[in-house]
């Protein structure tokens, strides 16, 4: 719990469930007749309503991106080292729209939510969602905070994939796009750990073919072992070997299969805590909307064709440790952006923290975003001359 | 705007794309996207122009141009340029060969190694040159691969690189009339504009 609200902080916030009745058609074929969004705002929307910029959050984030939702609250929200006054991405500039996603499990429509056809939560029966039905939902949001174009959509990693498919489908309603730590589409190896995770979840004899709500019980199993695995791919060798090295909980070998070092029972606390605040059917969609997202697979796999109707800025920040969307990844969609003649910045930031890193207030990833986005609130967006300067 | 960048400006055809390889705090493209509707990008690794091309809105993308540009689309760009920096790769030969692949024109500047002060420092000291313009030491230059204009247009010669217009200029790339007497003796530094 904060003492004192911090003075760069966005401050108490209340999160606002929005409800919406016109259905969302979504990629799947099926649709949402109706749909909520658990949303948080921060700062002010101008009166031309031009100052607005979505932030899109990744596999486990929430709407809950900066601020405290009271005093009692031990942690701020999960980007507030990024969002708020004076900060990179500054409130007292921007109005700063964060929610939670379709299929989510902290307030919006998703497996955990009542089925009106049934009465019951939908579990399995939830739509499979993608990053694109998501982007769809959000433009619907924008419509109703009556925001015709975002000044900027901000995402790291799978939020990152968000931001990029606003720039595809809505080009008319993007200035900016910025993409962090993210890919223009999963590696097969970055596939198969999603996979793995999802072996975990189903096959925890608790997930009940993902019935688990009536039966009173979770998978935490599954949960806690899908976390684990995805937890080490966010963090680097380096930054593992910093943090834990091989040092013992109590200092000598027990010759047990009891945790015994540090990073086990590191592990297994992530794990633990995770799998009591996060819903199992909820972590399966966002894993299956990461791996269906392939914006170039639909235009014979080249990447400036389905760029190409993209009207917006972009910056790209990567992290040199970051083995899951790996700098490889950025610079792919930084190649497929200059061949299709689009305004591209990117940064490859020195990071030990693996993928972690974009949640990290690291000095020259905040100048480097800060700096970005200064240059949109001065309104100086693209400078004349730049390619499709508007 | 600092002269050779002047001369630059006055080469490139208005709407064209331009790269820039090794492009600073982004000046030239800056100017270029202002002054001549240019759309391109510069290439760069030190962070803090890096900064200052996002402060300015110049696409900037950080790479190491000796790791290579096989990324970069043949035949994307009008202009290549790089300026300042050709001694500095670990293989010129191979980026002006990138240049002339990516790009229709090249646009190269490099110091003369056989102006007249640096022979003399050479003969005379008996040691590698040192002055004001390059002040580095042998052991830690950051100019790896000293040319002088012969070496180069010989290269071009060996390559079928066409030369399409050069500016030879003093230390402040200011024009003077007796460097065209003796080019490769009075002249430090060149600015090529090559294709193939």
């Amino acid at each position: 719990m904060p003492a004192a609200i911090p003075e760069d902080s966005v401050g108490l916030v209340t999160p606002r469930k929005l409800h919406f009745d016109q259905p969302l058609a979504l990629s799947c074929g099926r649709s949402l007749a109706q749909w909520d969004l658990m949303v948080e705002t921060y700062g002010e929307l101008d009166a031309a309503a031009t100052n607005a910029v979505l932030i899109c959050h990744a596999l486990s984030g929430h709407h809950h991106a900066a601020g405290y939702h009271s005093m009692e609250e031990r942690k701020p929200g999960w980007w507030d080292a990024a969002i708020g006054p004076g900060k990179a991405i500054d409130t007292n500039r921007f109005f700063v729209v964060s929610l939670n996603n379709l299929g989510g499990c902290h307030g919006s429509t998703g497996p955990n939510s009542p089925n009106p056809a049934t009465g019951k939560p939908y579990g399995p029966d939830f739509p499979i969602i993608t990053v694109q039905d998501w982007v769809n939902s959000q433009a619907r949001l924008a419509d109703r905070l009556g925001i015709r174009q975002w000044a900027a959509v901000v995402g790291g990693s799978l939020g990152g994939m968000q931001a990029l498919q606003w720039s595809i489908s809505y080009p008319e309603r993007v200035r900016h796009c910025v993409v962090i730590a993210s890919a223009a589409k999963l590696s097969a190896q970055n596939i198969a750990f999603n996979e793995v995770a999802r072996q975990a979840i189903t096959r925890d004899p608790q997930f009940h073919d993902g019935h688990y709500y009536e039966k009173g019980v979770v998978p935490r199993t599954g949960l806690m072992l899908a976390r684990m695995v995805g937890h080490i791919t966010y963090l680097s060798d380096d930054g593992m070997r910093e943090k834990f090295g091989r040092e013992l909980k109590d200092g000598k070998l027990s010759f047990d299969f009891n945790p015994q070092f540090e990073v086990e029972s590191y592990l297994q606390y992530q794990g633990e805590r995770f799998s009591s605040s996060f819903d199992a059917n909820t972590y399966l969609l966002m894993t299956k909307a990461l791996d269906y997202f392939d914006p170039a697979g639909e235009r014979g796999h080249d990447l400036a064709a389905a760029l190409e109707p993209a009207r917006c800025g972009y910056l790209v920040i990567s992290f040199t440790t970051d083995w899951r969307f790996s700098p490889e990844r950025s610079r792919e969609l930084v190649d497929g952006l200059i061949a299709a003649g689009k305004p591209v910045s990117y940064a490859e930031i020195d990071a030990p923290q693996g993928h972690d890193a974009f949640l990290i207030p690291i000095p020259r990833y905040m100048e480097v975003l800060g700096r970005y986005l200064e240059r949109i609130a001065n309104g100086l967006t693209p400078a004349k001359g730049e390619p499709h300067a508007r | 705007m600092r002269a050779d960048l002047e001369i630059i400006d006055d080469w490139i055809v208005p709407n064209s794309r331009v790269l820039d390889l090794g492009c600073g705090d982004g000046e030239l493209l800056a100017h270029l996207m202002q002054h001549k509707q240019v759309t391109g990008y510069g290439l760069e690794i030190d962070h803090d122009n890096l900064t200052t091309c996002i402060e300015r809105g110049v696409s900037v993308i950080e790479k190491d141009i000796d790791a290579g540009l096989s990324s970069i689309g043949s035949h994307s760009f009008d202009y290549v340029i790089m300026t300042q920096a050709l001694q500095s790769m670990h293989r010129p030969d191979r980026i002006i060969d990138e240049m002339l692949r990516i790009g229709r024109e090249g646009i190269v500047t490099f110091p003369n190694f056989a102006h007249w002060r640096a022979r003399g420092y050479l003969a005379f000291r008996g040691r590698m040159p040192v002055s004001k313009f390059l002040p580095y030491t042998w052991y830690d230059t950051p100019n790896i691969h000293f040319c002088t204009f012969k070496d180069f247009e010989q290269l071009c010669v060996e390559r079928n690189i066409e030369i399409l217009e050069r500016t030879v200029v003093d230390h402040a790339h200011r024009h003077r009339w007796w460097i065209k007497l003796w080019p490769n003796m009075l002249g430090e530094i060149a600015i090529y504009r090559i294709t193939c």
